[in-house]
């Protein structure tokens, strides 16, 4: 995995328009926010393997990015992605990590269901 | 200050109105936790001086820990790639305590939303395999993290629903420690650790992934506040439990 370009990404998404995907979006500030110093409540999300299907798909901004998926009646939305790859199984992974490196927010899009 | 501070020569402080427990003298100990890393960060001093003394140590750990924040530090792991990155991580830090492990394969933070009986029920036959003398666990409503609580109480649920010899149990509580121990009276039990801490520290180091920003902080001693170097200090020094036999707590 590694930064973010814009065509690469890009003609990723492009690639896969018009076809049933396997969808995991998730946003997380970890488990432990309420023993930091601010002892805010964790907030996470996530949806894995919710089946989708987009006519228009972009990357963009000026990093960290954000990508929109136009589905059929509906939208996808990331903001806050820094580095992407795609994998030994083909699927095109979308991360955004902060400065130390913890995931913030990961869109990820796969023909078959990832591992459950 | 070296990461490894010189252990402190009195702990009379740390373990004041504990019983002392000695893991050489356990029949088999069994740790029981949903994620990889757990048992190092909770248990791995007294799963070390256990092994060492030839008692059988097992781990059964209830997730891959596969929706884990941290990545490495700089990052190394993907969402898809963590699973197997934990769980060759448990495989190291488990044969540095001498420990054998078992995975129950759930879902990273899933583990509230599972049948907790049936994920009871499945603790319940790895004791009943093992029989252990003592099963470690969180307590549960005092561990912080969905998971503890959820994996302490199917193992609370475990013990209480065996019908032959009951091993004593054994809660991990986390947080803040002053609010614990309004709460809930100081822990029962402490496991004196300054002659394994190293290996704790070298377990702890096995789970790289989640880790390794914890070392760089200690190595760079970023923010280290007096708190702070306490709790590593504490860490590295004593293991302390709450018995949870016939406690009372939230309902199965």
């Amino acid at each position: 995995m590694g930064p973010i370009d814009l065509a690469q990404v890009q003609a990723e998404l492009d690639a896969r328009h018009d076809r049933d995907l396997y969808l995991h979006l998730e946003t997380t500030t970890g488990s432990y926010t309420a023993l930091g110093p601010e002892k805010l409540p964790p907030v996470i999300a996530f949806v894995r393997n919710a089946t989708v299907r987009f006519d228009r798909a972009m990357v963009t901004g000026e990093g960290p990015y954000r990508v929109g998926l136009k589905l059929h009646g509906g939208w996808v939305y990331a903001q806050g992605l820094t580095d992407y790859t795609v994998n030994e199984r083909g699927e095109l992974l979308l991360a955004g990590h902060d400065a130390e490196g913890n995931l913030r927010v990961a869109l990820q899009l796969s023909e078959r269901p990832f591992r459950e | 200050m070296s990461i490894l501070p010189p252990p402190p020569e009195r702990i009379d402080h740390l373990v004041e109105g504990m019983t002392l427990l000695d893991p050489s003298a356990e029949d088999g100990l069994l740790v029981v936790l949903p994620h990889p890393d757990d048992e190092s960060f909770s248990s791995g001093g007294t799963m070390a001086l256990a092994s060492d003394a030839g008692v059988p140590v097992t781990y059964l750990c209830g997730t891959y820990g596969d929706m884990g924040r941290r990545m490495g530090s700089p990052f190394f792991a993907t969402r898809e790639s963590m699973r197997d990155v934990r769980e060759r991580e448990l495989a190291e830090a488990c044969e540095i305590l001498g420990a054998r492990y078992e995975l129950l394969g759930m879902r990273d933070r899933m583990v509230e939303f599972e049948d907790r009986r049936e994920v009871a029920g499945r603790v319940r036959e790895v004791i009943e395999r093992l029989a252990p003398s003592t099963v470690i666990t969180f307590y549960p409503g005092h561990a912080v993290h969905p998971d503890h609580d959820a994996m302490g109480l199917a193992t609370k649920l475990a013990v209480e629903g065996l019908t032959k010899r009951k091993p004593q149990l054994l809660g991990v509580a986390v947080g803040d420690r002053q609010q614990l121990r309004a709460l809930l009276g100081p822990p029962h039990v402490a496991v004196d650790i300054r002659s394994v801490r190293q290996r704790k520290l070298d377990a702890l180091r096995a789970h790289r992934s989640q880790t390794e920003m914890m070392f760089l902080r200690w190595a760079k001693q970023l923010e280290e506040d007096e708190q702070t170097k306490a709790f590593r200090q504490e860490m590295l020094t004593v293991e302390r439990f709450y018995r949870l036999n016939g406690v009372v707590g939230p309902s199965g």
